[in-house]
């Protein structure tokens, strides 16, 4: 049951990202393009998200504990670090190279389409060495980079 | 490539991935973050955690099939990229989400909905990048 219901919000979220234009690179670069063929509706995409989860953020964190139990778990860490702004910056270039954010990916791969097979098998060697990196760092004693 | 301007429906899909963060909340109590989702998937904490992430990647990837069956018409995905940039914009998303602790879900919807500083700082960091790597592409290299 459990599963069945995060399996549907899985639905719910690639269909919301299928239909926004979040999964077409096309659309999503020319977000990024004022100075050319320039598409504002990402813009809409990103107002309708933001504001939905505001609201219904509010109205979940009136409850003690989600539903299927445990606990609210949020991000804790609240300094600005080189990784916050450096990881940003990084993911800012890429995704203006390729034109695919990871959460428009994802939903995409169900297109069947092999170029974002290709993007998404790149996105996890970049996510297993930046990992790997990190541990590495972490056991020489440098902390998290 | 020039591409429509649709704004209800990029506002109704919008709607829609703010109505399973806020479901997805309310039912485990986790962020909606693709960067999140995927790196707990390749370093899983647990069986149990491992479970509710390949639930919802399954979820995601069957959205558009559901498009599908109710339009009739696949979403589009245009690439107007070439494959070398595809591979070379994947590993360095991979790196920048993983040492940035987010992407657009994460950072962009959940924790710009939370009003957290750092996802607001991550957000204005990468959204500003985005646009100064397409202007550099498109317009200085002309690719």
């Amino acid at each position: 049951m459990r599963l069945f219901v995060i399996y549907l919000i899985g639905v719910v979220f690639g269909v919301g990202i299928a239909i926004s234009g979040m999964a077409n690179p096309a659309k999503v670069l020319n977000f990024f393009d004022v100075a050319g063929t320039w598409d504002p509706s990402l813009i809409f995409v990103m107002g309708g998200a933001v504001v939905t989860t505001f609201i219904g953020y509010k109205l979940v964190f009136g409850r003690t504990s989600p539903v299927f139990g445990g606990d609210f778990l949020l991000p804790i860490n609240r300094s600005f670090d080189l990784p916050l702004i450096g990881g940003s910056a990084l993911f800012g270039i890429g995704w203006g190279i390729a034109g695919f954010c990871p959460g428009g990916a994802l939903p995409a791969l169900g297109t069947g389409r092999w170029e974002v097979f290709a993007f998404t098998g790149a996105l996890l060697v970049g996510v297993v060495l930046a990992k790997s990196l990190q541990t590495i760092r972490s056991r020489a004693g440098h902390g998290a980079i | 490539m020039e591409t429509e301007f649709t704004p209800w429906i990029s506002l109704l899909g919008g709607v829609l991935i703010g109505l399973a963060s806020t479901l997805l909340m309310l039912s485990v109590g986790r962020i909606m973050g693709a960067t999140g989702i995927l790196a707990g998937l390749v370093f899983p904490a647990s069986k149990r955690d491992f479970a509710w992430r390949a639930a919802i990647v399954a979820g995601m990837v069957t959205g558009p099939l559901v498009v599908w069956l109710l339009s009739g018409e696949m979403p589009a995905v245009q690439v107007p990229v070439s494959t070398t940039m595809l591979l070379i914009g994947g590993l360095i998303v991979g790196f920048g989400v993983t040492f940035g602790g987010g992407c657009t879900s994460g950072h962009g919807v959940c924790g710009m909905a939370r009003l957290s500083p750092r996802s607001i700082v991550a957000t204005a960091t990468f959204m500003l990048f985005t646009f100064a790597t397409v202007f550099i592409v498109r317009h200085l290299l002309g690719m």
